[in-house]
């Protein structure tokens, strides 16, 4: 069923093995503590944080002496009760922690309550006299672009006269889809607890991928040094985004609630709050009119992408500036405008999400392709290949980025030939023709992600690790564990580099007091940028120590080799423990920071152009799927998937993001509705509603594998990150639907399919196109 | 008057009492026990990130079934044992085959999902040999998981059952058995507590001797919908009386005329009885909620709910089943068709319950089917179900029954397009001439789950693919009308 290639046979050490996730046993067993699973303070309080009830509106009367009488109940905090500041925008100011005197979307919180339970808390919170004055709520993407409603300016990014090129070019299209958002469904919801300390200091455990911002807001919204507050996160339950910028109001809530109270204050948002509250990934409008000549090579592009960005800014700057930049995924485009609005919409702030725009910005290209396709009656496949990057020519992105490590011919000729494609097409065509009411589809689709964060300074990280005299490890640093296994490959990447069984490797919670100022652990950069400062720490003392060795030994301390839990010279050689307990004898000290920042990068946001990203990772996968064109239900037959890796330092965990990350995509493209009411309510609020992938949606025939090429980068042991990259591949699915669609008008026309391809969607597109063939028929008839 | 909940965990009785009867199991377990290995990931059942498994004595046997904590209350737990995450191992710390397999194939990532899943697995285990994929499938459907994919979680279950070990657990099963006929109750389980009470009787007079002192009593059979009242609704319940441990009321009886379930019969214990009679009635069961919801819940429960999208109920109006309802000592029978009075209303009559639902036996000239469409395919509801049945004279309709949920505010029967296919050929010209009558009866909402569009023409093309399947002269359904059956080829 699967079939990942062998680790690198050459592998030496914890480096290239497949080891499992370091809380594995602890996860099967329960072991493993969430927030919510610490140990409760004595005194603990249970917090809750009253919703608003309106999409737009001014707050006229918002009363909480009810709530503050309540039994149980130790404090009440609004907006005008705050020590210090309100706002705690990430990037933007805009994002409040209470609203105050105007609600911006359905779900924005008013006020908070804290309670000895959280039974009380929600009970008294209830009990608040609340009135509105309701404003006109802009709802939608349409709604916003007629008004103009954006929360940042528009973007350009141009290459060429795309205008001019269409012009000249022997066929036009245009066209538009819609995208829509996605709900993070984290499996562990927003938490944190909050535990005042001596001295007016906070000790925050919160669910965070960024415990710095976490950190920093915190003492923005009490009004203290950055230094008083420590923010402290083991692993999360999943986050995928979700927990970049969105887990700090919830621990901001706790904190001033710990403030106000000198208790402990937990906070922990149930399934429905956490869903109507939290934002989710942007729902896009991309339209475009295309140029291009009867081979289907695209000659000029205009794509305009809107995407709904909700009331406040978030990280929408940057997820749209993503989305921009993968409008292109592997496709060479020399003359192209791509235009991108960010809609100002009385909802939810939409956030970071796996792929953070990326996904977006590639859909859309690749129905630009599929539509060049249909139009001209060509395989897909072949119009995408002949539409690929070149190799020494046609290889600059429309941002001005050579495609030096250009994988991708290699590996979708690879996958082809793997997945059989070309006689899976002629089975299809004769199944399609014999069955009138089911119809099967497939396709192939690529992928190109840029690795680095595109905010330049953010491609940094740091790294504590200490060595103790029985040459046991303590490692440390700024990434976080939220299910991806990071901990485990950092921890090999360090008993690599000293020559230790990573079981001598302790690892350790993400804690802002052993590592500062430390970047989110997102844009698929945690092994990347930690593995690197890690192995950077553990070189430090590592040289240290041969200094040592070498003089113990006698020898040059470059001769020094650390390897098998020894350091040896020649022939003689020193047990690791040993060493360290030499090195402290001799007064070396046994303890580093690490530092590391990616090379090479530099970008003009200004311009749109530059070297935004260190490397591009690359992939392919191949969906077979079959309809119902009664009903519009369909399953995916088979999926086979080749993704590359790098040399990868784990390539266990390595499948894990590949198979899960698909699967993830494949859900924001099929069942994964998110769906609001015409008053700006989310209907979709709880797993009874909106439907992420189960067991039984998987492919049954499930083919995965990952191509190991080293990264021509200087990588960390030359791997390519892996967290976001995958989800991409989910594209395939979306367009093995459409495919399948097409079959009912014999692919002499193109489906109309918005994503997500829910059964309702493909139904209507397969009624839609039958209405359609059937006056074209008439006409070949009269003819 | 308050009894104690009597159940096993950790291998000892344990006692409760003053405790609230609507307490979750779920709660209980992290709020009083602190025993968190059980995690709260949507408190609706949904998730099955709270799964835990109950065992009980069935025929002398011990019987595993995995449930979610969210929606249990602690009274559920009288007389049976409760196992979490934290049971799985052995007392010498050794891992159960399905923990050891899970980490072996790599079946975790983040771990918040991962003891629901083990639970449910192990459930398995301790009950079946060697399930096929889609039995894997059926059971994990009631388990979500973001990170894997699934796919290491279908390898460990599999993983598992090749290793054939024994666990600690089946080892133990002698002492566990005997534990549990020691907390076996006889008499009614009277619970009372801050004002609220709740009433488990063994026996229907001692539930009609309750049901009299308390006429403003809640019912509740698995408690699957009573369970989100609390959860999600945050109502305060006053008076529960559980069927659950009614003797009469878990009966399957089968005659040559009928089927008879009574009322707190599950779902998963119907399913076997079900699906040998109505291939298509035991396929629909089969689908509802997930294993763990299955395990609680019961068909008369899904009736008296009366939801227009209640999953169950087009086909057994379609099947003709009839509803025995009791009040004190006094029988009805009542035909389904006449059950359903309005949105969410029925006739039932204040103080009567549901006490049992009969179906006639399969009669062989008679074909029917039932189509459940969802947005997803496992574990959910329906956007529209359509149940059939005809019966041809000739190749002309003798009689036809064609019912639905999700296409108006109760479950409906389409009558006049019924009548418009009386007496005719049954052809698709037949069924195309009914379509515009049949869509003058349907009066479907759009929701979160579909627009009423897109239920409209699935209720008209569902009945057209009735037609297909069951055409005269078709030996068996024709190839391709049904995208999510096994695929045809292997």
């Amino acid at each position: 069923m699967r079939r990942a290639r062998e680790s690198r046979p050459e592998a030496a050490g914890a480096v290239g093995a497949p080891l499992g996730h370091d809380s594995a046993r602890r996860h099967v067993t329960g072991e493993a503590r969430y927030v919510d699973d610490l140990p409760e303070p004595r005194d603990l309080l249970h917090a809750f944080l009253r919703l608003s009830e309106r999409a737009h509106a001014r707050v006229t009367r918002l009363d909480v002496t009810g709530v503050a009488a309540a039994p149980g109940v130790a404090a009440v905090l609004t907006a005008r009760d705050l020590p210090a500041e309100n706002d705690i925008g990430p990037v933007l100011p805009g994002d409040k922690v209470f609203a105050d005197g105007l609600v911006e979307y359905w779900g924005q919180s008013l006020f908070a309550v804290a309670a000895e339970t959280l039974d009380q808390a929600r009970a008294a919170a209830s009990r608040a006299g609340i009135a509105y004055e309701d404003l006109p709520a802009v709802l939608t993407v349409e709604e916003a672009l007629a008004r103009r409603s954006f929360v940042l300016p528009t973007q350009v990014l141009r290459r060429g006269a795309s205008a001019a090129a269409r012009a000249r070019a022997p066929h036009r299209l245009s066209g538009r889809l819609a995208i829509g958002g996605q709900e993070h469904f984290y499996l562990e919801g927003q938490v944190a607890m909050a535990l005042p300390r001596e001295g007016g200091t906070f000790l925050v455990h919160s669910s965070t991928q960024h415990p710095s911002e976490v950190q920093h807001l915190v003492a923005k919204v009490l009004g203290i040094p950055a230094s008083a507050v420590t923010v402290e996160v083991r692993r999360m339950g999943g986050a995928f985004g979700g927990k970049e910028t969105q887990a700090a109001p919830v621990a901001c809530v706790a904190a001033l609630l710990a403030w106000r109270t000198g208790r402990p204050v937990k906070l922990r948002l149930d399934r429905d709050d956490d869903m109507i509250f939290t934002g989710k990934r942007h729902d896009f409008l991309a339209e475009y009119e295309v140029g291009f000549d009867g081979e289907g090579r695209i000659r000029g592009l205009d794509l305009t992408l809107a995407s709904r960005c909700g009331f406040s800014p978030d990280l929408s700057g940057a997820i749209n500036d993503r989305a921009m930049l993968h409008a292109d995924n592997c496709y060479h485009l020399q003359d192209v405008t791509i235009t991108s609005h960010r809609c100002k919409t009385n909802t939810v702030s939409n956030t970071a999400f796996r792929g953070f725009g990326g996904p977006q910005g590639m859909m859309a290209i690749e129905q630009i392709v599929d539509e060049i396709a249909r139009a001209l009656a060509l395989d897909p496949l072949e119009v995408r290949r002949r539409n690929f990057y070149g190799r020494g020519e046609r290889d600059e992105t429309p941002y001005g980025m050579k495609v030096e490590d250009h994988l991708l011919p290699e590996l979708v000729a690879e996958l082809e030939r793997s997945s059989d494609y070309p006689a899976r097409r002629r089975a299809i065509a004769r199944f399609n023709a014999q069955s009138p009411w089911q119809k099967r589809g497939i396709a192939l689709t690529p992928v190109k992600f840029g690795i680095s964060f595109t905010a330049t300074e953010m491609n940094q990280a740091g790294a504590l690790v200490h060595v103790y005299t029985d040459g046991s490890v303590h490692l440390n640093h700024g990434g976080t564990e939220m299910g991806q296994g990071l901990f485990i490959k950092v921890a090999q990447v360090v008993a690599d580099e000293l020559g230790v069984g990573v079981d001598r490797v302790q690892i350790t919670a993400t804690t802002t007091d052993q590592v500062p100022n430390t970047s989110p652990t997102a844009a698929s950069s945690g092994s990347d940028l930690n593995g690197q400062a890690a192995r950077a720490a553990a070189r430090t003392i590592k040289k240290r120590l041969a200094a040592c060795a070498a003089a113990a030994l006698g020898g040059k301390p470059e001769e020094v080799v650390f390897a098998g839990g020894q350091a040896r010279l020649g022939r003689r050689a020193l047990g690791f423990a040993e060493l360290a307990a030499l090195a402290h004898r001799e007064r070396v000290s046994l303890s580093a920071t690490g530092y590391y920042r990616t090379p090479k990068l530099h970008y003009d946001r200004r311009r749109q152009r530059g070297r935004p990203f260190y490397y591009f990772a690359w992939g392919a996968a191949v969906a077979e799927v079959q309809i119902d064109t009664l009903t519009g239900e369909y399953r995916v037959l088979r999926a086979d998937l080749l993704h590359d890796c790098g040399s990868s330092i784990n390539p266990a965990v390595d499948l894990g993001q590949v198979e899960g990350g698909f699967v993830q995509g494949m859900g924001w493209l099929t069942t994964e509705e998110l769906w609001w009411d015409a008053a700006g309510r989310l209907g979709t609020h709880a797993p009874s509603t909106y439907k992420i992938p189960a067991c039984g949606d998987v492919p049954e025939d499930f083919r995965v594998t990952l191509l190991h090429a080293p990264n021509r980068e200087a990588s960390v042991h030359r791997s390519k990150a892996v967290g976001e990259p995958p989800l991409m591949l989910g594209i395939s699915v979306f367009h093995a639907l459409k495919d399948a669609v097409a079959a009912v008008g014999d692919h002499r026309l193109s489906p109309r399919l918005d994503a997500p391809a829910t059964p309702e969607r493909v139904l209507l597109a397969v009624e839609e196109l039958r209405a359609r063939r059937a006056p074209a028929e008439l006409e070949e008839a009269a003819e | 008057m308050s009894d104690r909940i009597r159940f096993v965990l950790d291998g000892k009785v344990r006692e409760l009492a003053g405790v609230d009867p609507t307490l979750t199991v779920l709660r209980w377990l992290r709020e009083v026990e602190h025993r968190t290995g059980t995690k709260e990931g949507c408190a609706e059942g949904d998730c099955g990130a709270c799964t835990v498994v109950l065992a009980d004595l069935r025929a002398g046997e011990v019987r595993y079934r995995a449930v979610n904590a969210c929606l249990l209350f602690l009274p559920a737990l009288d007389g049976k044992a409760l196992l979490t995450v934290e049971d799985a191992r052995g007392a010498d710390g050794g891992l159960h085959p399905v923990q050891e397999a899970m980490v072996a194939c790599h079946a975790s990532q983040c771990g918040f999902c991962t003891p629901g899943f083990v639970m449910s697995l192990v459930a398995l285990y301790e009950s079946e040999p060697a399930p096929s994929r889609r039995r894997l499938d059926d059971v994990l459907a009631g388990n979500l998981c973001r990170c894997t994919g699934y796919r290491p979680i279908v390898a460990a279950a599999r993983q598992a059952y090749a290793s054939g070990e024994r666990s600690a657990l089946a080892a133990q099963q002698a002492q566990l058995a005997a534990l549990l006929a020691s907390v076996r109750r006889e008499g009614t389980l009277a619970l009372e507590h801050g004002g609220r009470r709740f009433f488990a009787p063994r026996t229907l007079a001692a539930l009609a001797e309750i049901l009299e002192r308390h006429p403003g009593a809640r019912l509740v059979a698995g408690g699957t919908d009573a369970g989100l009242w609390v959860t999600k609704q945050h109502r305060t319940l006053e008076t529960l009386v559980s069927l659950a441990s009614v003797e009469e009321l878990l009966r399957v009886t089968v005659t040559d005329t009928h089927l008879e379930l009574g009322a707190a019969v599950t779902y998963a214990d119907a399913h076997a009885v079900l699906a040998a009679h109505h291939p298509d009635l035991g396929e629909l069961v089969r689908r509802i909620g997930s294993q763990q919801i299955r395990n609680m819940g019961t068909l008369a429960g899904n009736v008296a709910n009366a939801s227009p999208i209640g999953d169950t109920l087009p086909a057994l109006l379609a099947l003709d089943a009839t509803l025995v309802l009791q009040r004190g000592g006094a029988r009805r029978e009542l035909p389904l068709d006449g059950f359903f009075t309005g949105y969410r209303q029925t006739a039932l009559r204040p103080g009567e319950l549901i006490a049992a639902i009969r179906l006639p036996a399969r009669s062989p000239d008679r074909a029917f089917r039932a189509y459940k469409v969802s947005k997803r395919f496992d574990q959910d509801i329906s956007a529209v179900c359509g149940a059939f049945a005809v019966t041809l004279a000739g190749d002309r309709v003798r009689d036809v029954r064609l019912c639905y949920g999700g296409a108006a505010a109760t479950p409906l029967r389409a009558r006049a397009a019924e009548r418009a296919l009386l007496g005719r050929p049954w052809d698709e010209a037949a069924v195309a001439a009914a379509l515009p009558v049949l869509d003058g009866e349907l009066a479907p909402i759009s929701d979160a789950r579909a627009t009423a569009g897109y239920r409209r023409l699935v209720a008209k093309n569902l009945l057209r693919k009735f037609q297909l399947e069951t055409a005269p002269g078709r030996a068996a359904p024709p190839a391709g009308t049904r995208v999510l059956a096994a695929p045809e080829e292997a």
